[in-house]
């Protein structure tokens, strides 16, 4: 700084030159907020086996495991249904029902899920018929279900597309001064696409009431989450955003439930969105086309069997004497008559309309697609009439 | 466009005239979106710096002043999450009008685009339609730097459940801007940059009638042939067809102004009548709309047909560098030479 000076002093300036340019501190730059209350618990949350169970409702305690019993009830049923060709592909859940269900709980009927592929269970969870919750994966037409009338998006093959919808639905509902909550979920996969990122950030600018659950199940097909990512957390990654981040043990339905609930909540109240990360893991392969001995250890799998979602409530609700064999025995017979229900329709097979092919492309038809249709009736009707 | 008889001198001369003032391309759209915006509150409008500056060209100029930030949006600069939050809000019973500021900055969005938008009506069959409309201004001849003169349109037409608009002119700016937002169907609003500051004595005192998208109109009548084009190229034809009356060759001009759906009807009424046609459009010729036209063409008037449909068409390279744009944008002499290919004179 001294020789700077002493440099400077020996130029003349000729008089009534311009001074010699002095660079300036740039303007006070203030963060805008203090990331610490946005970072994410250095320890999941879980209020399973530690004492802050005693506050949880026997009610809904009861309720989550006849729901995580029918949960896991349907991910054997559909994954049997797939070895008897009447699903093209199923993305099993098993392991992580908890996460699903507790999840799509926390939600009111007004409020809206935006699901992946995975998610059937949290749409069902949410009331959709079990069989319409397969369409997709059965081949039958892509949606099943009318999105308004259940307030659950299609289910969405594309990774992280349907966030900013999320973002989108719960914008436009806080424009017509609705208080409706949407819940985007997505896989740990899925955080690294570009949408999670432009859905992120448009939420938080916009402080749409929006909740992001990310359900970490430990691979995204293959690869193991520390090829996918080196952020401490996929829940740090709120921080950048300006959101608060939420660590969850994805498989304590209670403590999913939880934070949801909050969640849910904050954004109802105009407290603009969060990112959750709930820490759980797929226990069957990624789909049926998959071979998981592949890429992980048989012995990783039995630790995580050990925290079992369904296990780990199920002694909670033993030890408060909540649950006995006879309430087990009728959770898994409730349980049963769904799968069978399900078996039943499943095999029936579907009767498609070839012409519906031209239905719903366009609110009107176009002359090209009225010309199309016409060529496929006339080949119907010669195959009529061989 | 600054002519002699449109510039401002014209103006001043036409306001004392008491005649109204011409109206450019780019005031027929902000008018058909204020309109539009005024009569239904659930039209939103959104996009990179189409709030408080009005848009890079000014077409959303005054709408966040008049109808709130809300209404009309400033949003994140990411393309694909503008369209996505579209798709939310369309979801929802809003009917956004999202601005992609220039062409080749909408590729971001191809995924919401293709996978969402274009088939959101399809796979919940009718139950939840897009009225999304996309704005995007596309085309070369301003000069611009790379990426930003890109004719993406063969991207769009080549997608199901999209239909694909283009005006020419003031008039049809407004009375297709106003017929997309009011489609139920998502709707690629393609705007051709050069002709913003195009002008006619359109008034939005006498505003177009509103039509249905999917109408082409022959914009000049001739017998000798039919040159079938849309958008940027549209003035081009025009003015080869005029050149061309010297050589005695009497053209006529279709517009297209929808690619999707197309007019198939239009455009085989006037083969037919003159026997002859060429395409013109600025993007690449192949795989381009031409090759689609062509053989549409080809298909049904084969018998009528004095000669093989010719293509005029940007070449297939990348959008060469402004100080080039001129050998590669179809230009009146390429029109007039294929048109000279189509063997004019029996036998010659």
């Amino acid at each position: 700084m001294d020789s700077l000076q002493q440099r400077s002093s020996t130029v003349q300036e000729p008089p009534g030159a311009v001074p010699a340019y002095r660079p300036t501190p740039p303007p006070a730059w203030q963060p805008r907020t203090d990331p610490a209350p946005l970072l994410p618990e250095t320890e999941p949350l879980r209020v399973l086996g530690t004492d802050a169970v005693a506050d949880a409702d026997p009610a809904l305690l009861l309720r989550l495991y006849a729901e995580l019993v029918r949960g896991r009830r349907y991910n054997t049923q559909a994954t049997a249904l797939t070895k008897q060709g009447r699903l093209a592909v199923y993305p099993s859940t098993t392991g992580q029902e908890a996460s699903e269900i507790a999840a799509a709980l926390a939600l009111e009927d007004r409020d809206w899920l935006f699901p992946s592929y995975r998610d059937t269970l949290a749409a069902v969870a949410r009331g959709l018929d079990p069989v319409q919750a397969l369409t997709l994966l059965r081949g039958d037409w892509h949606t099943g279900y009318d999105p308004r009338e259940h307030r659950i998006a299609p289910l969405c093959t594309p990774l992280a597309t349907q966030l900013p919808h999320a973002v989108g639905l719960a914008h436009a509902a806080r424009l017509k001064g609705d208080d409706v909550v949407a819940l985007a979920m997505v896989g740990d996969g899925g955080t690294s696409e570009g949408d999670f990122h432009e859905a992120l950030n448009f939420a938080a600018v916009w402080q749409a009431p929006v909740v992001f659950l990310v359900q970490n199940n430990g691979f995204a097909i293959s690869v193991p989450l520390a090829k996918q990512t080196a952020a401490p957390s996929l829940a740090h990654k709120a921080v950048g955003y300006g959101m608060p981040g939420r660590l969850v043990d994805g498989n304590d339905a209670v403590a999913v439930h939880q934070v949801l609930t909050e969640a849910v909540a904050r954004a109802r109240r105009g407290g603009g969105p969060t990112l959750v990360e709930a820490i759980t893991y797929r226990i069957d392969a990624h789909t049926n086309a998959d071979d998981a001995t592949r890429y992980r250890a048989a012995g990783e799998v039995e630790t995580w069997r050990a925290h079992d979602p369904i296990l780990i409530l199920e002694r909670e609700l033993t030890e408060r004497g909540l649950l006995d064999e006879d309430g087990k025995r009728a959770a898994a017979e409730a349980a049963e008559t769904m799968a069978a229900d399900l078996r039943e329709r499943m095999n029936a097979d579907p009767v498609l309309d070839p012409m519906d092919l031209f239905s719903h492309v366009y609110a009107e038809q176009t002359a090209q697609l009225r010309e199309q249709a016409a060529q496929l009736r006339a080949e119907l009707e010669a195959e009529g009439e061989a | 466009m600054t002519t002699a008889t449109t510039g401002p001198a014209a103006d001043r001369t036409a306001a004392k005239a008491g005649k109204p003032k011409p109206a450019t391309m780019a005031q027929a759209l902000q008018r058909a979106m204020r309109d539009a915006m005024a009569e239904d509150p659930t039209v939103h409008v959104m996009g990179e710096d189409v709030g408080t500056l009005g848009g890079v060209f000014r077409v959303t100029d005054g709408l966040a002043k008049e109808f709130g930030e809300d209404r009309c949006t400033d949003t994140p600069l990411a393309e694909a999450g503008i369209l996505g939050a579209a798709v939310g809000m369309a979801m929802y019973g809003l009917r956004p009008v999202v601005e992609m500021q220039f062409d080749a900055f909408a590729y971001p969005a191809f995924e919401q685009l293709i996978s969402h938008v274009a088939k959101m009506r399809n796979r919940t069959r009718g139950a939840m339609p897009m009225p999304i409309v996309i704005r995007v201004p596309y085309g070369g001849g301003i000069g611009g730097v790379e990426h930003h003169s890109d004719s993406s349109e063969a991207y769009y037409t080549a997608t199901p459940g999209l239909h694909v608009v283009t005006p020419a002119t003031v008039e049809d700016a407004y009375g297709l801007l106003r017929a997309a937002i009011a489609s139920d169907d998502p709707v690629v609003f393609l705007e051709p940059k050069r002709l913003y500051w195009s002008k006619s004595d359109w008034s939005p005192e006498a505003p177009t009638p509103v039509e249905p998208i999917g109408k082409a109109v022959v914009r000049r009548r001739g017998t000798g042939a039919t040159l079938i084009t849309y958008g940027p190229s549209v003035p081009v034809c025009l003015e080869a067809a005029e050149a061309a009356q010297a050589e005695g060759w009497d053209l006529e001009v279709v517009d297209l102004r929808s690619l999707v759906p197309f007019d198939d009807e239009t455009v085989c009424a006037s083969v037919r009548r003159t026997g002859r046609a060429v395409v013109v459009h600025e993007s690449a010729g192949f795989g381009g709309p031409g090759a689609e036209i062509a053989a549409r063409v080809t298909e049904r008037c084969f018998h009528h047909l004095e000669a093989p449909v010719l293509r005029v068409a940007g070449f297939d390279i990348p959008y060469p560098p402004p100080m080039l744009e001129r050998h590669h944008l179809p230009g009146v002499d390429r029109v007039l030479d294929a048109v000279a290919r189509l063997q004019w004179e029996a036998g010659s």
